[in-house]
């Protein structure tokens, strides 16, 4: 439980330096560190794979986009864009509305009385794979389904001709 | 947790820890001996017999060389960059099985560090997490030429890893295992190697691991007649140094990793039919696996001075128009074969 509460602490500290640090670069590293400590998470629920393919997903390949296209960008302070008021509104409503969602989550959440898993092998793989084969094929499938009509749809935007003149 | 077990383990690390500095440092002298000979020629010989003590050379001279941090390179990252660069490239042998068990007295060791269950998986997270030795001490130092190499070397890697992915797949559709131990251990004798049920996710591997090695002729993110040299162009003294060993570590760990999954890894062939006591067979199993790796870290050598190297739009169409397409033919190829063994041939 202690290691869970150090992991837990070092995740909300890593995602707050990715919110509050100036340089996009940083933010983008911090932000590695803060899936890194996801990854730790998923191990101590006994979740190897999810935790593994975590690791290779979003930190050995989203990140490393993030990374790729924030390195194409001219960081410097000048030719940052400033945002504007409109902006912040927004930012200030959608900071209020996850607000009002943590605190109802509070009240209904019985702290109490806490969740426990059925079968705690069921994140190893050959488990996982038959849980998501059998009981979950539909929803499995139609997210499938989801991820390649996005992939379609990034390679028609990229390869949108220009207009004939 | 006994104490015996975590000191079982943890001389075993060192020992796998030293001999992946040496072969690495022996890489550097076998690459210019290699290249020495194939072009007719001595390669160093002036430091002890043979050269043999001129990898010391180069680690001292390494050391004492001026350290320059460029004025306007960013300093944590430019230090960090080589640092994430050797650090993944040292812990991704742990989950490799080097051997068989060894029996010490009462004792039954086994050799290999970390029995992971997702063993395939967790090797290919370290490798993923490699590149960002490369992006960052690329972006870091604040140059052009770095820069070019680090943004070469992210998009190249991420699309061979897509490649090396896929070809896994048939593998493991092969193997239904995940774990490299249970994999190196199914291929027992000779007939039993992955090579004879994948050779074309063998080829396929291989030469995303010669990319994922930065190694020619994929090597364009340290392209020296275009890009001075690539991500580690600011790069001087030991910190050079670190990005060097970081590559041929790389290119041990993948030969190891080459020779497990298809070469049968400790196996050799009439293993069972000697009539040895189990730890010869387990003394002769780490010779010959560290045979077919020097094997891999000569092919690799070899490709090395005989290719040259492919120009960049040319390297992206191997990887996404030929790869990836024969990679998902060969999951479906394994898939039918195996569909019909299962129906027809089953006992």
């Amino acid at each position: 439980m202690t290691v869970f509460y150090f992991v837990a602490f070092l995740s909300i500290f890593f995602a707050l330096m990715t919110i509050f640090t100036k340089n996009p670069v940083h933010s983008v590293l911090y932000l590695v560190i803060t899936f890194f400590t996801f990854t730790v998470h998923y191990i101590l629920l006994n979740a190897q794979f999810l935790a593994v393919v975590n690791f290779i997903v979003y930190m050995g390949a989203i990140m490393v986009l993030f990374l790729f296209v924030l390195m194409l960008l001219n960081l410097n302070k000048d030719t940052e864009p400033m945002k504007s008021n409109m902006v912040k509104f927004m930012g200030v409503i959608a900071g209020c509305c996850l607000l009002v969602t943590f605190f109802g989550v509070y009240r209904v959440f019985e702290i109490s009385n806490p969740l426990t898993v059925v079968n705690p092998e069921i994140g190893l793989v050959k488990n996982l794979g038959k849980v998501l084969f059998n009981e979950f094929l539909l929803p499995f499938e139609l997210s499938s389904l989801l991820l390649l009509t996005a992939m379609i749809g990034a390679i028609l935007l990229a390869k949108k001709e220009p207009k004939q003149i | 947790m006994e104490w015996s077990f975590v000191i079982e383990k943890l001389i075993l690390v060192s020992v796998i820890f030293v001999i992946t500095l040496v072969i690495a440092m022996y890489s550097t002298l076998a690459e210019r001996k290699i290249a020495g000979f194939m072009q007719d020629r001595y390669g160093p010989d002036r430091a002890g017999i043979f050269g043999i003590l001129q990898p010391l050379c180069d680690g001292g001279k390494f050391f004492f060389k001026e350290e320059i941090i460029p004025a306007g390179a960013h300093k944590v990252l430019f230090i960090v960059g080589p640092t994430i660069a050797i650090i993944t490239a040292c812990i991704s042998s742990a989950v490799i099985p080097w051997g068989q068990e060894l029996q010490i007295g009462d004792r039954v060791v086994s050799l290999q560090v970390a029995d992971v269950n997702v063993g395939i998986l967790y090797m290919f997270g370290v490798i993923a997490l490699g590149v960002y030795g490369i992006m960052l001490g690329g972006w870091a130092s604040n140059n052009k030429f770095s820069l070019m190499g680090a943004i070469r070397a992210a998009s190249q890697s991420i699309s061979y890893e897509i490649a090396m992915g896929l070809s896994i797949i048939a593998l493991l559709m092969v193997t239904q295992s995940l774990s490299l131990k249970e994999i190196v251990a199914q291929q027992s004798g000779f007939v039993n190697w992955n090579i004879w049920a994948q050779p074309l996710g063998f080829i396929i591997f291989m030469v995303c691991a010669f990319a994922e090695c930065n190694r020619v002729p994929f090597d364009l993110p340290e392209c020296e007649t275009e890009l001075v040299g690539g991500y580690h162009t600011e790069y001087s003294s030991m910190k050079l140094g670190l990005y060097m060993f970081s590559e041929y570590i790389n290119m041990f760990v993948s030969s190891a990793l080459m020779a497990s999954l298809y070469f049968g890894g400790y196996n050799f062939p009439f293993m069972n039919d000697l009539g040895l006591s189990a730890n010869w067979i387990t003394i002769i199993g780490v010779i010959v696996f560290f045979l077919k790796i020097f094997g891999f870290i000569f092919f690799f050598m070899w490709v090395r001075w005989t290719l040259p190297r492919f120009r960049y739009d040319q390297l992206m169409n191997l990887g996404w128009k030929m790869l990836i397409p024969l990679a998902i033919a060969n999951i479906v190829l394994t898939g039918v074969f195996t569909l019909i063994k299962d129906t027809y041939f089953s006992s």
